[in-house]
């Protein structure tokens, strides 16, 4: 059953055509030859039957008589009769009266047996008919007469059929086969064709072929109409989906060329800051400068404290500009990452951090640091703003203990940079690493507000996160990872707001 | 301090003149010091052209402070025609610029600049640069030419245009 599955269609059409006609012809011809076969028997036996009458009638007179010779005579009339093979006449009491036996065979089958009342009788052996008849006389059975006959003609006659259905079957056979090579151009080409469309289609990726039309309005000319629609339809799709993309990598490439204009915008914005801002910055120092030297015998002391203040305002403004400038220097620059040996990095800054500090009495702890994917340039910034955050926030103390380290938690490996200089109150964790936000009071800690806003960028910029805790007067600690992303090509480069 | 230098200022902003020239007195640097207001007129003055055609011809700056943003010609295009002309390309030139960017300082050194000065917005810084400039270039550094030793302006194949 399986490989019939397996079969293609054409081969399953033919198979079903040649089936289905060569059943119908076997079952038709074994009908008729049935019913030729009882036809003939009924005919061969009436026939018997009438030369039994006959035999019966002429010889009646014999066994009355009791004249066994001209019984013999009136049998041996039945030569004529070339199926018979032998006949008989009997006594009502089953003896013998007259015999005939065409080739003088002395073999005598047993007859069969009538039932009382019966006056004939009958029986088909493979190759004889023998037929038994009542002799009667005035409504007298005086005998019973058997007559064998041959049924080498039925035999023939059945071999001839069987022949002949055979024949027929063949040629019949012959034709469904060249009848359902013809029409399965009609229907198992189509479906063929579909098939091996749908294979290509699906193979190569190609919508734009299509199945070939069928001429037939049928189901088939239905279904490859419904696939030809189908790819119809997908191809739109398709046409309609490079259309959308085509649409948005015009509107990226759109943006794109934006954001670069805003950048170069941003970039020579900054240069103004940095070039034009700073100018008329000089110029008020410089002649405040001039004026306290050049004029200072005819300014009063109150005069000279406000020139001085002018020129604290000027150095402090030229802080701000150039913690800024750094931010923004920070934004726009490329990542260049390397393995980092972290340890080193920590105790040149902490050297530079000494020598600031000189006089104050600071101990300086440098743990285990590890070797990190990032950019050392902008991780020594990071350490510095940091430890340098710590020194000057923990000035009160003597003495001041800063520590850089590493601790795990949750599984990642953490940096962390600690005082146990004067923290802040945690209500204010969020303002700390905004741009000039501040904490302290600037009479108490000088600073601009900018070295954690850069620190919070160089660490996002390499796709870490910094957060503190801390608690008034009670230290603060600030933890960091510094996690290069993998490829930093495919970090958009955001647009940096100073 | 070195009277016989000649010191070219190009500066365009009449206040950063003033300051300038105030630092230099005040580090009493004797040198004669030549103001032009763009970049134009710095290449006038150096290729002796329009106004200056007639300046002698052996009395070359012995030292150019250049500023970069300037008007009509900026500083690193003055710069660039300084550096690939063979008659000016051995003059040294300083840029003293407000400007403290990555780029204009790379940028500057790639043209060939002498040495390159941002401006400190302190007073008393501005005046140690100007201290130390005067001492470096006018003192210690000898000069590629000098009227006593009378080689100038020496011979040099021109540098590959940038």
């Amino acid at each position: 059953m399986l490989k019939v599955r397996n079969y293609s269609i054409r081969q399953k059409l033919t198979w079903m055509n040649m089936l289905v006609s060569g059943a119908a012809l076997l079952l038709a011809c074994t009908a008729f030859a049935g019913y030729e076969l009882t036809d003939f028997r009924q005919t061969l036996v009436q026939g018997l039957s009438i030369q039994a009458q006959i035999v019966g009638a002429n010889s009646a007179s014999s066994l009355l008589f009791n004249d066994p010779e001209a019984a013999r005579n009136t049998l041996s009339a039945l030569t004529a009769a070339p199926n018979i093979i032998s006949a008989s006449i009997f006594t009502p009491d089953g003896v013998l009266f007259a015999t005939y036996s065409r080739d003088n065979s002395p073999a005598r089958p047993p007859m069969p047996v009538m039932n009382a009342g019966q006056i004939e009788t009958y029986q088909f052996t493979a190759d004889e008919l023998i037929l038994v008849r009542a002799i009667e006389f005035q409504g007298k059975r005086i005998g019973t007469v058997g007559i064998r006959s041959s049924l080498r003609e039925v035999n023939d006659r059945l071999l001839r059929y069987a022949g002949i259905v055979v024949a027929v079957l063949l040629v019949s056979l012959l034709a469904a086969f060249a009848f359902s090579s013809v029409l399965q151009k009609a229907t198992a080409r189509p479906i063929a064709q579909l098939a091996e469309t749908a294979r290509i289609v699906s193979r190569e990726k190609k919508y734009s072929i299509r199945a070939p039309a069928a001429r037939n309005a049928d189901e088939i000319g239905g279904l490859i109409d419904a696939f030809n629609q189908m790819l119809e339809q997908i191809q739109e799709r398709d046409s309609a989906l490079e259309a959308a993309r085509d649409e948005l990598e015009l509107r990226v490439a759109q943006r794109t060329s934006q954001l670069e204009a805003v950048n170069r915008e941003l970039e020579s914005f900054t240069y103004s800051v940095a070039h034009d801002l700073r100018a008329p910055l000089r110029h008020i120092q410089g002649f405040a400068d001039a004026l306290t030297e050049e004029g200072s015998e005819r300014l009063d002391t109150a005069a000279k404290g406000y020139l001085n203040s002018i020129i604290d305002s000027t150095r402090r403004m030229d802080q701000l500009i150039n913690d800024l400038l750094g931010l923004a220097q920070v934004g726009r620059r490329e990542l260049r990452i390397l393995p980092v040996q972290l340890k080193p990095l920590v105790e040149d800054v902490v050297r530079d951090l000494a020598l600031e500090t000189q006089g104050r009495s600071i101990e300086w702890r440098v743990g285990d640091l590890p070797t990190v994917d990032c950019d050392p340039g902008l991780a020594k910034q990071v350490f510095y703003n940091l430890l340098s955050n710590a020194a000057k926030y923990s000035r009160p103390r003597d003495p001041a203990v800063i520590e850089a380290g590493q601790t795990i938690l949750n599984g990642e490996r953490i940096l962390f940079v600690r005082d146990n200089g004067v923290g802040f109150n945690m209500k204010y964790a969020h303002k700390l690493f905004g741009v000039f936000e501040r904490l302290h009071r600037r009479e108490d800690f000088e600073g601009t507000g900018v070295g954690l806003a850069t620190v919070q960028r160089i660490i996002h910029k390499h796709g870490g996160r910094i957060w503190a805790e801390a608690a008034i007067d009670q230290g603060a600690t600030f933890f960091f990872t510094l996690t290069a992303p993998i490829s930093t090509s495919a970090r958009p480069e955001a647009v940096e707001t100073i | 301090m070195n009277g016989d230098a000649r010191i070219l200022l190009v500066e365009d902003d009449p206040q950063d003149v003033e300051l300038t020239l105030r630092a230099f007195r005040t580090e009493k640097v004797q040198s004669r010091i030549e103001i032009v207001r763009d970049g134009e007129e710095a290449l006038d003055y150096l290729f002796r052209r329009g106004d200056y055609k007639d300046r002698p011809v052996d009395e070359p700056p012995t030292l150019v402070l250049l500023d970069l943003k300037l008007p009509k010609i900026d500083g690193l295009q003055v710069l660039r025609e300084v550096k690939t002309s063979a008659e000016c390309r051995s003059i040294p030139v300083i840029v003293l610029t407000s400007s403290g960017e990555q780029r204009d300082i790379a940028e500057s050194y790639k043209l060939g600049v002498n040495s390159y000065i941002q401006k400190p917005v302190d007073i008393a810084e501005f005046r140690k640069a100007i201290r130390a400039l005067a001492l470096y270039w006018l003192d210690v550094n000898r000069p590629p030419f000098s009227r006593k030793a009378g080689t100038f302006p020496p011979a040099a194949p021109p540098l590959k245009p940038q």
